[in-house]
């Protein structure tokens, strides 16, 4: 778990509001329509960083009004302010002002569901001790009362002593007042403190006692409920020597044997009952048509069996809404580079920008019509509720691969991409766990591996029937199963190994089914495309760059003009610094069947797996082979020296075996160092997911050819 | 604490119960009393996933997905049979 202390920011990202501007939290728990509010409240000028040494997004937004501007932090959902995941930790620290390189709040904007109450005033009452003028804004109140639940706001404000404004996000019903309220935030006192737990009150008074320091409430009362932590250590060095000597006697005293969080737990919700009697008007009504949809979804069989219909439904949106948008992409690239060598001539430069730059980043903006379609799955699914549920379903299978149910959504997701896959792992609590995931999720098919995957299908298989399913559908689908076969015996190994401990917990909120709000799935869909979009601008761009320069380089002066363009372009490719190097590593890859061309192609895809084709489609452009129009077809005709053919069975299954395994690509390692913070892991996973590559395609092809 | 009799492990599809007492030795039940399964509580099991395993209760309209071996911790007094 990474701890404040250890968190560093550049002075540059640092942000320096004009005096005027009021910055303030967005504070609720998960799932309680907090980011479909800020998104209402700031619109899409948002600016959307991370945290400081970790992925945990930072949206930051603003609201305007007439006389002022008033900054919005969006926070990672929360329970309570002890803090127990990741993100918990980010949102518990930004609260209470000792995040490095993110100011302390000068308000709090708490965001409470009114369809979960009973949770949601379980953290409001934590909010109202932090001595810091709060708005409680109640959103779902239009779901809550078609679910027989009425909310009194003004008894829940006198009672939580804090202003609340009824809010219908989706439609904007009660968002002015609540605009108003937030520009005028710092002219409101801090709530007065509600004596929920007098003992607590009485020692965290004990510990203020002779200190020279003002202290706050809510830390000192963290400091006794959770103890003298890492987090904690900032209170603990402003406390006096003697509150400091007496600070195990004090929680033992209010404590004796129990846990402390669970007495926190019990007196908390014991009061939040009290309140929920006064405060609703009639008992909350379970079944609602949610609640029908939601129960029959969770009847054991049809929910599982629905998990597995959602999951064929959004492959088959992914290849097939997919394929009209990339053949576009792909003829747009074509024409393009045609056109820079018709009006630049067949120069250095010419080529540098049509075979580097066009063809390179082209060849990673074809994905992004599936990555998109994908995401918006993921998002759908997640903001509808159901990506809960699946975790919930699939929970027991995870676990006896030593994972949790929550690690079934960077799974999915890294099926599209590794990349947002492991970002997705930051919702796992456990340490261990997640980073079994990590480890994991590179193996899942993504969308880069799929072209390489359908390139030597389509020119390999033969596209007979078998039943139902056309053999090359089968193949691939082969490839996928053994991609999740590989990535959960990782799993198992990893946790059975160096990650051996306590089984990973598992308390996972289930939400009801509710309809996404459109505005927030295409404000997350645009973030990850341009997350996306950043990657083949800078590594992928860089790497094409390199990748080009490697092959066009150095230029052979002896070519024979005669040679037809074709041939001479192979010519200097053999010749280049790539040929060179594939030539030099030929015999290394030799037991698994590839000539130098094959070697070449793999080497150049090292940083990004796509890359394989583009080389291929180069060095294949040669002699007899070049007579076939289209690259399957020459890889079909390429031939060794003696005149065997290069691409036999047992090879074309050792270099899917490959590809399937190993870990080419930069931008998947360069993410592993980032949410692991070391180097430790990607150089672990590159080098197993090398050897198990390599190992493979060496016993495809021996014992096939054997 | 030793806990014997009904807990939330032994309530079938439908019944509701009160939270009587928890054994919350282990960190991990004390995180689902963060989550609200706190003694007084009313709860409904609501549904489970294939093998009666991980169990989906409901308190006071949200859903909590517990495991069999969490689900013992906590020791309840059923109310009603549920409709």
């Amino acid at each position: 778990m990474t701890k404040s202390s250890e968190i560093r920011i550049p002075a540059n990202e640092i942000t320096v509001a004009k005096r005027s501007d009021a910055s303030i939290v967005v504070v609720g728990n998960p799932n309680s329509g907090k980011s479909t509010l800020f998104n209402r409240l700031t619109g899409l000028k948002q600016r959307i960083g991370n945290y400081p040494g970790v992925t945990v997004e930072r949206h930051i937004g603003f609201l305007k009004t007439a006389d002022s501007t008033t900054e919005l932090v969006d926070l990672p959902g929360t329970h309570s302010l002890s803090a127990h995941s990741l993100e918990e930790h980010i949102a518990v620290d930004v609260i209470f002002g000792r995040m490095e390189g993110t100011k302390p709040p000068d308000g709090i904007l708490a965001v409470l569901d009114a369809t979960n109450l009973y949770q949601g005033l379980f953290l409001v009452q934590q909010l109202t001790e932090l001595e810091l003028p709060t708005v409680v804004a109640l959103t779902m109140t239009d779901a809550a009362e078609k679910s027989g639940i009425q909310v009194d706001t003004a008894e829940l404000s006198a009672l939580l002593g804090v202003p609340v404004y009824p809010v219908v996000a989706t439609t904007g019903a009660g968002l002015d007042l609540l605009r108003s309220a937030i520009a005028g935030i710092r002219d409101l006192t801090p709530p007065r403190r509600i004596r929920v737990w007098p003992e607590l009150i009485e020692a965290a008074a004990r510990l203020a006692q002779d200190s020279s320091e003002p202290l706050r409430f809510a830390e000192l009362e963290r400091l006794l409920i959770d103890g003298p932590t890492e987090s904690n250590k900032g209170i603990v060095s402003k406390l006096s020597d003697t509150a400091r000597a007496q600070l195990s006697g004090v929680r033992e005293e209010l404590f004796e044997s129990e846990p402390p969080i669970a007495r926190d737990a019990r007196i908390r919700y014991t009061w939040v009952r009290t309140v929920l009697d006064k405060v609703q008007k009639k008992a909350p009504v379970f079944v609602s048509w949610r609640t029908r949809v939601t129960g029959f979804f969770n009847k054991p069989v049809p929910g599982t069996l629905g998990l597995f219909v959602v999951m064929a439904i959004v492959f088959q949106a992914v290849f097939a809404w997919a394929t009209p948008l990339m053949d576009a992409i792909d003829a747009s690239a074509s024409v393009l580079g045609a056109a820079v060598f018709e009006r630049l001539g067949d120069t250095a430069f010419s080529s540098l920008i049509a075979d580097g730059v066009i063809a390179g980043v082209g060849s990673v903006v074809i994905f992004l019509p599936q990555i998109l379609i994908l995401f918006l799955f993921i998002i759908l699914l997640e903001d509808s509720g159901y990506l809960a549920r699946a975790a919930y379903l699939m929970d027991r299978a995870m676990r006896s691969v030593g994972l949790s149910g929550q690690s079934i959504i960077p799974m999915i997701s890294s099926f599209a991409c590794a990349v947002p896959g492991i970002m997705a792992t930051r919702v796992i609590p456990n340490r261990r766990d997640r980073i079994a995931t990590i480890m994991a999720a590179p193996f899942m098919t993504c969308s880069a591996r799929l072209p390489v995957y359908a390139l030597l299908i389509a020119a390999f298989v033969p596209a007979t029937k078998v039943g139902f399913m056309n053999l090359q559908g089968l193949v691939l689908l082969g490839l996928y199963l053994f991609g999740i076969v590989m990535g959960v015996l990782t799993a198992l190994l990893m946790r059975k190994t160096t990650l051996r401990g306590p089984k990973p917990p598992f308390a996972l909120m289930l939400p009801e089914f509710r309809r996404p709000n459109l505005q927030t799935v295409m404000i997350q869909l645009l973030g990850r495309a341009k997350v996306f979009l950043k990657r083949a601008g800078t590594v992928i761009f860089a790497v094409a760059v390199v990748v080009w320069a490697l092959a066009y380089f150095p230029r052979s002066d002896g070519v024979n003009p005669d040679l037809d363009s074709n041939t001479a372009a192979a010519v200097q490719m053999e010749q280049s610094w790539l040929g060179r190097a594939g030539k030099v590593v030929e015999p290394v890859f030799e037991p698994l069947g590839w000539d130098w061309r094959v070697s070449s192609a793999v080497i150049a895809g090292f940083p990004a797996r796509e890359v394989v084709i583009a080389v291929l489609g180069t060095v294949y452009a040669v002699g007899d082979e070049a007579d076939e129009g289209t690259l399957s077809g020459r890889l079909k005709a390429a031939t060794r020296p003696d005149g065997s053919p290069v691409f036999t069975l047992p090879m074309v299954v050792g270099l899917l075996i490959f590809y399937a395994c190993c870990l080419q690509c930069a931008a998947t390692l360069a993410i592993i160092r980032r949410e692991t913070n070391t180097w430790r892991w990607p150089v672990f996973a590159w080098a197993y997911m090398t050897v198990i590559g390599y190992v493979g395609a060496l016993l495809a092809f021996q014992i096939g050819s054997a | 604490m030793a806990i014997n009799g009904n807990t939330l492990a032994t309530l079938k599809r439908g019944q509701k119960a009160i939270i009587r007492a928890i054994d919350a030795a282990d960190p991990q039940v004390q995180r689902l009393m963060v989550l609200g399964l706190v003694e007084g509580t009313e709860v409904e099991h609501a549904s489970s996933a294939i093998g009666g395993d991980p169990i989906e209760f409901r308190l006071f309209g949200c859903g909590i997905s517990l495991r069999q071996e969490h689900a013992r911790r906590f020791k309840v007094a059923p109310v009603a049979v549920g409709d």
